[in-house]
C-alpha cells in the first residue's frame, strides 16, 4: 500500500500539464464573486452593468441602462443587461464575453470601473456551468448591423465557441448591446441584495437613467438622471515608476521597442525625462545605454531598487475622472431624503505611484418623521419628510449604526465592509466631535448614510472579486481627512439643528401657555374675544421676535 | 361701642375689597398696556426671602428692604405669568361675588384651566404668596383676596372669652375657653372680627400638642391664672395674629415654651415673634414682637440637669442653626441670642420640652414653670 503511494518524477511528469484560465477559475470561482447562488447573480450584473457604464461613458454617452431579472425555475434565473452604448464590433463579441482577461482595460492607465477583464466572461462561463448555455449577445454599433451570438466556452482552452451566430434584420435601439444569460441563483432583498446594488449604482452614477425590474415587482422601478452632463473621462497616462512591480518592470524591459534603458526609461513611464533617467541609471550602476532586454534578465534588481531610491514627481492625475462634489450631492438627494448633506471632494493624492481621489458624502437626518424649517421671517414650520420613491432607505433609525456606501471607481462595493480602508477610516474618526453617537471600535450612529469614493487608475482591491479596498496608509489618511471635513459640517448642521429643535420646543411651551394670560387678562379687563386674541397674537409676535435661532 | 366698632370694621372691609379690586385692574392693565405696545409685559413683586428682610427691634417685626423682582413674559416665565393672571381673576371674582376660597380649593379650581392647571398644590401656594406680595404695598393680604387657609389655627384654653358672631344671623356668640372641659378651643382661620376679654396675667404658648395636654389635665392654667395656646409646630398666621390680639388687646405678656432645638428656636419662635422670611409683606399684623423665649434653654439643659435625656444634633440642625447665626437679621440683631444658639452648638444636642418628665412626670408643673415664671425678666428676647 505505502508502495503505490511513492511515485517517480516520469510518473508525475504525466499529470503536469498547463492549467487553462478558465478551468481554474472554475475551481476557484469565488475568488471571482460567485460564492454562492445568491451571489452569483449579483456579481453577473454588477459585471454587465460596469462593462456597459464604462462604454457608454468611454463613447460619451449618456447611460440609460435596462436591467431585468426573470425567475426561470425555483432557483434558475435570467439576467438581461441592455445598454444605449457604442455596441460592441462583430468581431470582439465572442472575444470579450467568451474569454478570460480579454480586455481594454488591463493595461489601460486609465481610470474605469473593470479592470482585469475577467468579470463578465466570469459571469459566461457561471451561466454556462450551472445551466449548460453560454451567454447570449446582441449589439448593434452606430453605423454596422445588428448581430446576435450565442457563446459557448472552451474551459480548457480560455476560448470562445460561437454557438450561434445571426444577423438581425432590425434592433429595437440606434446602437448598444444586451447581455442575456441564464444562471443558477437567488434573489433575495435586503442588504447586498440586487436591489441594494442598483439604488447604490444610482447614487454614484446620477448621469445615468437606469430601469429595473426584478421578480415581485409590478412595473420597472426607475431610477431617473439627475445629471445631464457625462464625467469628465480621466486621461489615460503611462504608468509611473513607483506604481510599477518588478515582475511587471521585467515584462516591460521585455516587451520595450526602445534600445537603451535610458530612452525606454522615458519611452514607457510618465514623469521621467532625460535627467531623471540618466539619475537612475547611475543609481542602479548601470549604463543608460544599456540594452532593456538584457536588463531584464540580469540586472532588474538594482533598476528596481534605484527608481525606489530616486525622486520622481507624482504622475498626473488629469487620468482621474471624481465624481464631483455636486454630483454626489445631487445623487445622495435623489437617493436619500436627508435634513442634511455634506460633500468633500479630496485633492488627487498618489499611493505607489497610483493617483487617486477620495469624495466622502455625508446625509444626515433627523430622528423622527418631521422635519422642522425656519423661514425668513424667524417662524418654525413642521414638514413631513417626503421619503424616496423606493422602498430601499437608505437612512436607518437614530440608533442604528450609519449606513456605509463604499464605491471604486463609481462602483457599488457590497461585501467585505469591515476589511476595507473606507471602513477602518469611518472607525477611526472621532464622530463624537461631529454630533453622532460613536461606540469604540464601530461604525457610528444615526439616521445617516456615508458615502466613499475611491477614484484611481489603480484600485488596490484586497481580492480579486474586488470587494475591498487594500488599506495603504496614504489612502487611509486621505479618506480620513475628508472624512473629518465632512463632519466638521455636519457637525455645525447638528448643533444649529439641535438650537433648532430647543428653540421649537419652547415655542410650543409658549403657544401652549399664552392663550391663559389672554382668558386671565379677559375675565379681569372685560376685554371681548378679538381684544384677547388680539393680545395673545402681540404677545405671541413680541416674544418670537426677540428670540434668536 | 361695640356698634361703633362694627360699623368702623365693614368701613374697613369696604375700603379693603375697593383696594382690593383696583390692585388687581391696575395690574391687568399694565400687562394688556404693555402688550399693546408691543413690549414684554412684566408684573413687580417684592422679593420673599431673608435676603429682603430687615429687623429692627424697636419695630420688633420683619420688615421688607424694598428688593423687588421683575417677572417679564418669557419662555420660563410665561406658565407662571399666566397662572398668575388666572389666579388674579379668581381673586376678582371672589371679591365681586363675596366668596372665598381655600388654598386646596384655589388648586382645584385651576384643574379648569387645561394646560395652565397646577399639578401640586405647593406651585400654586407660591403663586398666590407671590400675588399677595404683589398687592402687600396697598395692604392687601391674601385673606382680602378670599384666599383662605383651610388648616385652622392652634388651640386655647385658660381664662379667655371670645366673642365671635354667628356668620348668618351676626348674633354674638361667647366661648369660655376656661369652660372647656378636657376639650381646647379652636382658634379659627380669620381672627380680626374677634373680641377677646380675659383676666389672666400672662400666655404661654407651647410648641406640642402632648405637653399643652399636660398642662390643661393639671389644670395648670387655673393656678398660674394664664391663657395656654398650643401652636403645633411653626403657629400658622391665624394662631400668630389671634396670639397678637391677645397681647395687645389685654396687654399680657407672652412667654414661649418650645423644644430647645434648632427647629424650635430659629423656625417656631422666631416665626412667631417676627413673622416668617417668606412672608415678610404680611409680617406686621401676623407676629407677636412682645414675644419672650420662656424656654427650654441651653442653659436649662444644664441647669436641670437633662444631659442625659438629650439627642444629639443632626447636620440638618446644625446647619438650620448656623444659618441662623449668618443670614437671620433676628438673631443678629441679639447677642444674647447668638450666644445661647453658640452655646447650643457647642453643646451638640437639643432637648425636648417631655425631657423633664426624666424627674417625673410633673416635675415640668413642679419644679420648671414655677422656677422659671419667677425670672420672667431673664426669659430671651
Amino acid at each position: 500500500m505505502a508502495k503505490n503511494t511513492h511515485r517517480t518524477a516520469e510518473q508525475m511528469a504525466a499529470a503536469q500539464r498547463e492549467i487553462s484560465v478558465s478551468e481554474f477559475f472554475a475551481k476557484n470561482r469565488h475568488l471571482l464573486g460567485f460564492d454562492n447562488p445568491r451571489k452569483a447573480l449579483l456579481t453577473t450584473i454588477k459585471e454587465g452593468v460596469d462593462n456597459s457604464l464604462d462604454a457608454c461613458e468611454e463613447a460619451g454617452i449618456l447611460p440609460d441602462l435596462l436591467i431585468e431579472i426573470i425567475q426561470l425555475q425555483e432557483d434558475r434565473f435570467r439576467v438581461v443587461i441592455e445598454d444605449n452604448g457604442p455596441g460592441i464590433v462583430k468581431a470582439q463579441i465572442p472575444n470579450i464575453f467568451g474569454r478570460l482577461l480579454y480586455g481594454s482595460k488591463f493595461h489601460s492607465r486609465r481610470q474605469s470601473r473593470g479592470q482585469q477583464g475577467i468579470g463578465i466572461s466570469a459571469a459566461g462561463l457561471y451561466a454556462q456551468m450551472t445551466t449548460g448555455r453560454g451567454p447570449r449577445i446582441e449589439s448593434k454599433t452606430a453605423k454596422g448591423k445588428p448581430h446576435r451570438f450565442e457563446i459557448q466556452m472552451d474551459f480548457s482552452k480560455n476560448k470562445p465557441l460561437i454557438a450561434k451566430e445571426e444577423e438581425l434584420v432590425e434592433w429595437h435601439q440606434k446602437q448598444g448591446t444586451r447581455f442575456e444569460a441564464d444562471l443558477e441563483a437567488t434573489y433575495q432583498k435586503g442588504l447586498r441584495s440586487v436591489d441594494d446594488y442598483m439604488k447604490q449604482t444610482a447614487v454614484s452614477n446620477p448621469h445615468a437613467r437606469i430601469r429595473y425590474l426584478a421578480p415581485g415587482m409590478e412595473e420597472a422601478r426607475v431610477y431617473e438622471r439627475a445629471v445631464e452632463e457625462l464625467p469628465a473621462l480621466g486621461e489615460e497616462i503611462k504608468p509611473h515608476p513607483y506604481g510599477v512591480e518588478i515582475g511587471e518592470l521585467m515584462k516591460m524591459l521585455r516587451d520595450t521597442s526602445s534600445r537603451t534603458l535610458s530612452g525606454f526609461m522615458q519611452e514607457e513611464f510618465c514623469r521621467v525625462g532625460a535627467k531623471v533617467a540618466d539619475e537612475i541609471c547611475t543609481n542602479a550602476k548601470l549604463s543608460k545605454k544599456a540594452y532593456p532586454s538584457r536588463i531584464a534578465r540580469e540586472e532588474v534588481d538594482a533598476l528596481y531598487r534605484a527608481i525606489q531610491a530616486t525622486r520622481i514627481s507624482a504622475p498626473p492625475t488629469t487620468c482621474l475622472s471624481p465624481i464631483g462634489e455636486e454630483r454626489i450631492l445631487e445623487g445622495l438627494r435623489k437617493e436619500c431624503d436627508a435634513d442634511f448633506y455634506s460633500v468633500v471632494s479630496r485633492p488627487p493624492s498618489v499611493y505607489r505611484g497610483n493617483p487617486f481621489q477620495i469624495e466622502v458624502g455625508i446625509g444626515w437626518s433627523r430622528a423622527g418623521s418631521d422635519r422642522l424649517e425656519v423661514d425668513e421671517t424667524g417662524r418654525i414650520l413642521k414638514t413631513r419628510k417626503r421619503g424616496t420613491a423606493d422602498t430601499e432607505d437608505l437612512l436607518g433609525g437614530a440608533d442604528d449604526p450609519i449606513r456605509l456606501l463604499r464605491y471604486a471607481n463609481r462602483v457599488p462595493l457590497l461585501f467585505q465592509q469591515s476589511a476595507c480602508a473606507f471602513t477602518k477610516s469611518i472607525i477611526q474618526t472621532a464622530w463624537k466631535n461631529y454630533g453622532l453617537q460613536h461606540p469604540r471600535g464601530s461604525l457610528p450612529l444615526g439616521s445617516a448614510v456615508i458615502f466613499v469614493h475611491m477614484a484611481s487608475v489603480w484600485v488596490p482591491y484586497t481580492s480579486e472579486a474586488k470587494e475591498a479596498i487594500a488599506p495603504y496608509p496614504e489612502i487611509l489618511k486621505e479618506i480620513k481627512l475628508a472624512l473629518q471635513e465632512a463632519g466638521r459640517k455636519l457637525g455645525q448642521f447638528i448643533r444649529k439643528g439641535k438650537r433648532v429643535e430647543r428653540e421649537f420646543e419652547k415655542r410650543e411651551y409658549i403657544d401652549k401657555y399664552l392663550p391663559h394670560v389672554g382668558i386671565g387678562l379677559q375675565e379681569i379687563l372685560g376685554l371681548s374675544n378679538e381684544q384677547r386674541e388680539e393680545t395673545v397674537a402681540t404677545l405671541r409676535d413680541s416674544m418670537e421676535s426677540t428670540r434668536k435661532i | 361701642m361695640a356698634a361703633k366698632k362694627k360699623k368702623s370694621d365693614a368701613d374697613n372691609d369696604e375700603r379693603l375689597k375697593h383696594v382690593a379690586l383696583s390692585s388687581i385692574d391696575e395690574v391687568a392693565r399694565g400687562v394688556y398696556e404693555q402688550a399693546q405696545r408691543g413690549d414684554l409685559p412684566d408684573m413687580t413683586m417684592p422679593q420673599r426671602n431673608l435676603q429682603n428682610v430687615r429687623f429692627d427691634p424697636k419695630a420688633g417685626y420683619f420688615e421688607m428692604k424694598g428688593n423687588v423682582k421683575t417677572r417679564t413674559l418669557d419662555v420660563n416665565s410665561v406658565k407662571t405669568f399666566a397662572q398668575t393672571l388666572r389666579l388674579m381673576a379668581l381673586a376678582k371674582e371672589m371679591v365681586t361675588k363675596d366668596d372665598f376660597a381655600t388654598k386646596r380649593e384655589a388648586y382645584y379650581v385651576s384643574k379648569n384651566w387645561g394646560d395652565a392647571k397646577f399639578l401640586e398644590q405647593p406651585e400654586s401656594d407660591t403663586v398666590l404668596d407671590d400675588i399677595e406680595a404683589m398687592f402687600s404695598v396697598h395692604e392687601v393680604t391674601r385673606e382680602t383676596l378670599r384666599f383662605v387657609p383651610e388648616e385652622h389655627g392652634g388651640s386655647v384654653v385658660g381664662a379667655l372669652t371670645v366673642i365671635d358672631r354667628d356668620p348668618e344671623t351676626g348674633a354674638p356668640i361667647r366661648s369660655d375657653c376656661a369652660a372647656m372641659g378636657s376639650g381646647a378651643y379652636t382658634i379659627p382661620s380669620s381672627v380680626d372680627h374677634l373680641q377677646l376679654e380675659s383676666t389672666a396675667k400672662f400666655v404661654l404658648v407651647i410648641e406640642t400638642g402632648g405637653m399643652f395636654q399636660r398642662l390643661n389635665h393639671h389644670r395648670w392654667w387655673r393656678n398660674a391664672n394664664c391663657i395656654l395656646v398650643e401652636m403645633g409646630g411653626v403657629p400658622t398666621r391665624a394662631t400668630r395674629r389671634f396670639v397678637r390680639r391677645i397681647a395687645d388687646d389685654l396687654k399680657l405678656p407672652v412667654y414661649a415654651f418650645v423644644d430647645c432645638d434648632p427647629y424650635g428656636i430659629c423656625n417656631i419662635y422666631r416665626t412667631l415673634k417676627v413673622g416668617s422670611g417668606l412672608a415678610v409683606h404680611v409680617s406686621r399684623d401676623f407676629c407677636v414682637p412682645t414675644a419672650r423665649f420662656m424656654g427650654v434653654t441651653p442653659q436649662d439643659i444644664i441647669d436641670f440637669q437633662l444631659e442625659d435625656a438629650t439627642h444629639p444634633l443632626q447636620p440638618v440642625d446644625i446647619k438650620r442653626a448656623k444659618d441662623a447665626l449668618k443670614n437671620d437679621p433676628f438673631f443678629q440683631a441679639y447677642p444674647k441670642w447668638q450666644k445661647a444658639i453658640k452655646q447650643l452648638l457647642n453643646m451638640g444636642v437639643r432637648a425636648e420640652q417631655q425631657a423633664f418628665a426624666k424627674w417625673g412626670l410633673n416635675f415640668v408643673i413642679e419644679e420648671y414653670l414655677p422656677t422659671k415664671l419667677k425670672k420672667a425678666k431673664d426669659f430671651l428676647p
